[in-house]
């Protein structure tokens, strides 16, 4: 599997991460180059085999929904780039 | 002096009045003053934190208040969450980030009496298996400082090789504990997925992710891990099993009992260096009453591959916290909410943490699903397979943790590739779950070469049993490199 310089910028539009233009052609290069290392996988016939995403194969532990901490909002937006009467503030999304 | 003694043993001291937490803890601080910046092990230290901390220790342990690491300091990778400190999981990203609230390891680690040293340095987001993608610079091995100490737990290890710190925290999501212990010549110990709280650890490969602890000996592992297990509401993933006392059978004899060698552990790409010291530890283990079985893990070429669709897609997902909106590093002036997003985390992030989210981003993309995450979802339960067949004929697997002993600063940097490869041996201890342990057993070339110990889930006891009983006949893990004595 090789990937272009395209398929870089758009896998990185995907994950809102900017690469520099001068960097794209490594990246492309890297990414390709483990992807055919994953290749490999392709190998393996895994037909009836099922996919296993935890080692203990548990599933997810519930509990009841009731409120167990405190709002700590304060201390929570003290370590925030930028706030506001209690809101995190991010540039202008609706005009 | 105190540093050349194991945790164990100044447990012992603080018990017996011969040694106060306060003494200690100031002879570490000074040792790591004095020699770290050749390492570069350490990204914050809390001395006055720490002074506090142990006067509070000792004044608890003269009003008979005291456990056994009750004012034992040691070192926390900067992984941890830590109240008040810098977390800074060795990315320009978090560079700003002071944590709000402790790990929950932090925390019973606290609540056991353990001082906090410091935060050690460590591979960006746990990626990397050299040390030097750490955004605070490249951590160098005591054993040869032009040498890497592995990673991503490499400030822990390091630290601990040149006692620094009697002991310290590590993480482990591919090898991360095991190869840098190895690569340092320390005692490394992952546990069993689920076994240790992740909670407050911040995550990189949330199904893999497993903290433990870098020592000097497995009786100090046992120690630590006594006090760091159990389970925790707060994580989803830990496990409801009640903790042993990992101490109790570590003087056990091995009388019989049964080491798997996986054949494809001791294949091509193995030095012969260190191929040759693991030989003699297996001898070792022969003269002490083991019986050698040869088996098979016939899917052990598949680890490598399987990981990188698994830990990628899983840490892109995870990464995406960080956004540059309620913590951690922020771009300037941002002209939207997409430009803010996107420069934030393209200065944020080092040239590893990006290609790994793209590589995750991209096998999780749709259309591609199916064929990576899933596929390599089936392959890791072959691989676990593998693993449950081989325990039903025998109580440990030993090998190699790594295929040689550490490499130079800038060797591999330009190859992930060859990086990668460099973790071949742990990696498939993570995808089953499994705990494993790096015991150093002896050198090549001057270089500490460390013995991987795999057991069956929740048989870290055994572990530390069998690696315990080597250290009784063998003093490799009690070398300290000449400039750091």
């Amino acid at each position: 599997m090789s990937l272009g310089p395209d398929n870089v910028k758009s896998i990185a539009h995907l994950a809102r991460l900017e690469i520099e233009e001068k960097n794209i052609e490594e990246y492309a290069k890297s990414l390709s180059s483990i992807l055919d290392l994953v290749e490999q996988m392709n190998a393996v016939d895994t037909t009836n085999v099922k996919p296993m995403a935890h080692p203990m194969d548990v599933s997810q532990r519930l509990r009841v929904d009731e409120v167990l901490e405190e709002n700590q909002r304060e201390t929570f937006q003290k370590i925030a780039p930028k706030t506001e009467d209690g809101l995190y503030l991010v540039p202008q999304v609706i005009e | 002096m105190y540093h050349t003694k194991t945790l164990s043993e100044l447990s012992a001291m603080l018990g017996a009045g011969e040694v106060t937490s306060v003494q200690l803890t100031e002879h570490f601080l000074q040792r790591i003053k004095d020699h770290d910046a050749q390492l570069n092990s350490f990204i914050s230290v809390t001395a006055d934190q720490a002074l506090k901390a142990a006067a509070d220790a000792d004044e608890k342990r003269n009003a008979g208040n005291a456990g056994p690491l009750t004012g034992i300091p040691i070192a926390h990778k900067d992984i941890f969450c830590t109240k008040g400190v810098k977390t800074s999981c060795g990315s320009k990203m978090l560079d700003n980030f002071e944590s709000p609230y402790d790990a929950t390891v932090v925390e019973k680690m606290q609540q056991a009496g353990v001082i906090m040293l410091g935060k050690t340095n460590m591979d960006e987001f746990a990626m990397g298996s050299s040390n030097e993608t750490s955004f605070f610079g490249a951590v160098k091995n005591p054993w040869n400082t032009n040498a890497v100490p592995g990673g991503s737990s490499g400030g822990s290890a390091s630290s601990v090789a040149a006692r620094l710190a009697p002991a310290a925290t590590g993480t482990d999501t591919g090898g991360s504990i095991r190869q840098p212990a190895s690569l340092c010549g320390i005692t490394g110990l992952k546990p069993t997925y689920g076994r240790v709280s992740r909670y407050g650890m911040i995550a990189f490969a949330s199904s893999l992710d497993q903290a433990g602890p870098m020592a000097q000996s497995a009786e100090d592992c046992a120690l630590l891990l006594n006090a760091m297990s159990g389970f925790d509401p707060k994580d989803s993933t830990s496990l409801e099993k009640e903790v042993p006392d990992y101490t109790a059978d570590l003087n056990k004899p091995l009388n019989g009992l049964k080491i798997g060698l996986p054949k494809e552990f001791f294949g091509e790409g193995l030095n012969k260096g260190t191929d040759e010291v693991i030989q003699k530890a297996i001898t070792e283990y022969k003269a002490m009453g083991a019986e050698i079985i040869d088996i098979s893990l016939p899917n052990t070429h598949l680890s490598v591959p399987v990981y990188y669709v698994v830990a990628p897609a899983e840490c892109s997902s995870n990464l995406s916290r960080f956004d540059g909106v309620r913590f951690g590093h922020r771009c300037e002036e941002p002209k939207d909410l997409e430009d803010l997003y996107k420069r934030s985390r393209g200065e944020g992030f080092g040239e590893e943490v990006k290609r790994r989210i793209l590589v995750g981003t991209y096998a999780l993309s749709a259309g591609y699903y199916d064929a990576y995450y899933i596929k390599a979802q089936q392959l890791r339960r072959m691989i676990s397979d593998d693993f449950t067949k081989a325990f039903e004929k025998v109580d440990v697997i030993m090998g190699p943790t790594s295929p040689e002993t550490a490499f130079n600063i800038g060797e591999k940097s330009d190859d992930p590739i060859s990086m990668y490869l460099s973790d071949i041996y742990t990696i498939a201890v993570n995808l089953a779950g499994l705990p494993g342990m790096s015991v150093p057993a002896g050198f090549d070339s001057k270089m500490p070469v460390g013995l991987q110990i795999i057991a069956n889930h929740f048989d870290e006891s055994r572990l530390l049993n069998v690696a315990h009983q080597y250290q009784q006949q063998t003093d490799w893990h009690k070398a300290i490199p000449e400039q750091f004595k």
